[in-house]
């Protein structure tokens, strides 16, 4: 049974879409993440994606590499991701963890799902680990009783789709663009189509993310998936200081909740 | 290896299976190979050198020869005509002490290709001709300044590029590493230089080497050269990793001999990486064998026992570098004067029957900056 259900029935209850919320752990600091991500709870971040800095995010633009590497810097270990986890349950927010591979294959696949899950957390989003080669987490995550969220791309063909959507857990994360993470001032046209032709392989939920940064953009997403995922934006927020992330959250919050069709 | 680029490195997988077993393409490869890159490179005996090595017998596989000075073009030129194949027009590729980067550019010039290289900014900064010639060539050059700035940060940004521009665009990678296909197809365009250099040694040796050795960075010249040999048991296949100051300094580049398994640029292989799984940066004097990773195919040969990988620092290398050029006047590329630096290691433990083949990877005209500052010749204006 998914972790992550019950918060899409209640936004689908509602007539609204989910609003997915990213910062990495440790940025700026230990600390001043969890105060960052303790105003995104706050504000109406329904689902917390808390990152992993990692030395080497292929998967990410210049915004939330510039922010790993910060993190890295200022002294960010693995055992401070828990810490970090904890604090955002404990604040009343659903947290996933948002990581690359490698760091979890090095602390070992089971021991981090289990210590997640103790830690509070509902689940991992793997943006570079495919359900092909992932025989080790979905047995533990199976264990641990944690949600699994691989991510589908425009590019992926139906074969794909099927296979990624039947192995994900709590939600399926859609790329909208062919490309890295990072704000754009458009939402891109192929997002809605690449929802429509997974939605034709499952009733599983469905995230959009990359690209979005504001409240308009969000509303615009928010007529055709199931949650509105932001992360660079975010960043960028948490850069600024804690009100710039309470003032976007609520703005996309606001977003999520006044769904508009594209022109 | 993120669901994004799944589809493209299938399509590549798909139409290498077509390509390799399709005579049009090999008999066009060939030809290239021939008639544009030189081959066959020319197998030299190093006599001089040998004297230093325990009085081994030494053979040089003469890659430094090629057109564009390294193996590097063999591969570029076989992906080239796959990139033609699929019908793309754009060429992006990661490049560090340059030779790749240059290769490529190369290629996408005699084929009418787009090319856009990425090079850490260190690396520019270390090989600032090489830069020069790829802008000559009509290639775009990106410096990458992100991370530390080298050749594991190149490629992170090409395959961002790549993620991006997939439709039209064809990652040309350069070392055996990377996910399926890469590895697969970098061996095989490299192979040529195993299967030439069996038949010159037997040819002039009369008989197998002993040892081949090579050096290893990703490991792409090292894996075409042990190609050749490696239904041969007799023949120990030996890779010569960058030591860089020493493995105890922890500045180096030994990644099979000093690294643990890991996931880096969708390959599980051996990687540098710290308790937490960051990957670490690899150092040594030779940015081509700047790289926390390795190809998988290494990984396997080294857990099975078929081939052998150690360290030598970037002082054995640069002895090497020089007394190569001194006994026979040869100038290596530095990431081939590691093999070089191997080779003495081995030739005087095995003595004076030992028969080595040594793979010259390079030739070492883009080093001289290197050279010039390491042997002082700036200061004293003459050879130490």
């Amino acid at each position: 049974m998914s972790q992550l259900a019950p918060v899409f029935e209640q936004a689908r209850s509602e007539g609204r879409a989910a609003l997915i919320g990213y910062l990495p752990a440790g940025f700026p600091t230990v600390s001043g993440s969890k105060d960052m991500l303790r105003a995104m709870v706050e504000s109406g971040c329904d689902i917390i994606e808390v990152g992993l800095p990692f030395s080497d995010p292929v998967m990410d633009g210049p915004t939330i590499q510039v922010a790993a590497e910060q993190a890295l810097r200022s002294g960010f270990r693995v055992r401070d991701l828990f810490d970090v986890v904890s604090s955002v349950a404990s604040a009343g927010g659903r947290a996933v963890v948002m990581t690359y591979w490698n760091p979890v294959l090095r602390y070992g696949v089971d021991a981090f799902a289990r210590d997640l899950a103790a830690a509070g957390g509902l689940g991992l989003i793997t943006p570079d680990l495919v359900p092909d080669e992932a025989a080790d987490w979905m047995a533990a995550s199976d264990a641990h009783g944690l949600d699994r969220i691989f991510l589908v791309a425009p590019s992926s063909t139906e074969e794909r789709i099927d296979l990624t959507a039947s192995s994900s857990r709590g939600f399926l994360y859609a790329t909208s663009v062919m490309g890295v993470t990072g704000a754009r001032d458009v939402v891109s046209s192929a997002a809605p189509e690449l929802v429509r032709r997974v939605r034709e392989h499952t009733s599983i939920p469905v995230g959009v993310g990359l690209g979005v940064r504001s409240g308009a953009q969000a509303a615009e997403l928010a007529a055709f998936a199931d949650g509105v995922i932001v992360g660079s934006a975010f960043v960028t927020a948490a850069g600024e200081g804690e009100h710039a992330v309470r003032a976007l959250t609520s703005e996309l919050a606001q977003g999520v909740r006044s769904a508009v069709t594209p022109a | 290896m993120p669901e994004a680029l799944i589809a493209a490195v299938d399509e590549l997988a798909a139409e290498y299976e077509k390509a390799r077993v399709d005579p049009a393409f090999l008999d066009e490869f060939a030809r290239l190979l021939k008639d544009y890159a030189g081959r066959p490179s020319l197998l030299t005996e190093a006599p001089k050198f040998g004297e230093h090595a325990g009085g081994a017998r030494i053979f040089l596989k003469r890659e430094d020869l090629n057109h564009t000075g390294s193996h590097k073009i063999n591969n570029v030129l076989g992906q080239a005509l796959l990139t033609k194949r699929m019908g793309k027009q754009r060429v992006i590729a990661e490049t560090g002490a340059g030779q790749h980067g240059v290769a490529t550019a190369t290629a996408c010039a005699l084929l009418g290709l787009d090319c856009v290289i990425y090079m850490g900014e260190v690396d520019t900064e270390r090989q600032a001709l090489n830069v020069a010639r790829m802008k000559l060539l009509g290639a775009e050059v990106i410096p990458v300044k992100t991370g530390s700035r080298t050749l594991k940060d190149a490629i992170n940004e090409a395959l961002r590029d790549w993620v991006a521009n997939v439709d039209g665009t064809h990652y040309l990678l350069g070392t055996a590493a990377g996910p399926h296909p890469f590895p697969l197809l970098v061996r095989d365009f490299h192979r040529v230089i195993g299967i030439e250099a069996r038949e010159q040694i037997l040819a002039k040796a009369e008989r197998l080497p002993d040892a081949v050795v090579a050096c290893v960075g990703g490991g792409s010249n090292a894996i075409g050269i042990f190609h050749g040999f490696i239904d041969d048991p007799s023949v120990r296949l030996v890779g010569v990793e960058p030591g860089g100051d020493g493995l105890d300094s922890g500045r180096h580049g030994a990644t099979l001999t000093a690294g643990t398994p890991g996931s880096l640029h969708g390959a599980m292989s051996y990687v540098m990486q710290d308790e937490d799984g960051q990957i670490t940066e690899a150092h040594s004097i030779s940015a081509g064998l700047d790289y926390p990773g390795v190809g998988p195919e290494h990984s396997h040969l080294k857990d099975i026992g078929r081939a052998e990988y150690f360290p030598v620092t970037d002082a054995e290398a640069m002895d090497a570098f020089a007394l190569l050029a001194r006994t026979e006047g040869i100038i290596p590329a530095i990431e081939s004067a590691h093999a070089l630096a191997g080779a003495i290691k081995l030739g005087q433990s095995l003595g004076s029957e030992a028969l080595l083949l040594v793979n010259l990877s390079g030739r070492g005209d883009k080093d001289m900056g290197t050279a010039v500052e390491w042997f002082g010749f700036d200061k004293t204006g003459e050879t130490s």
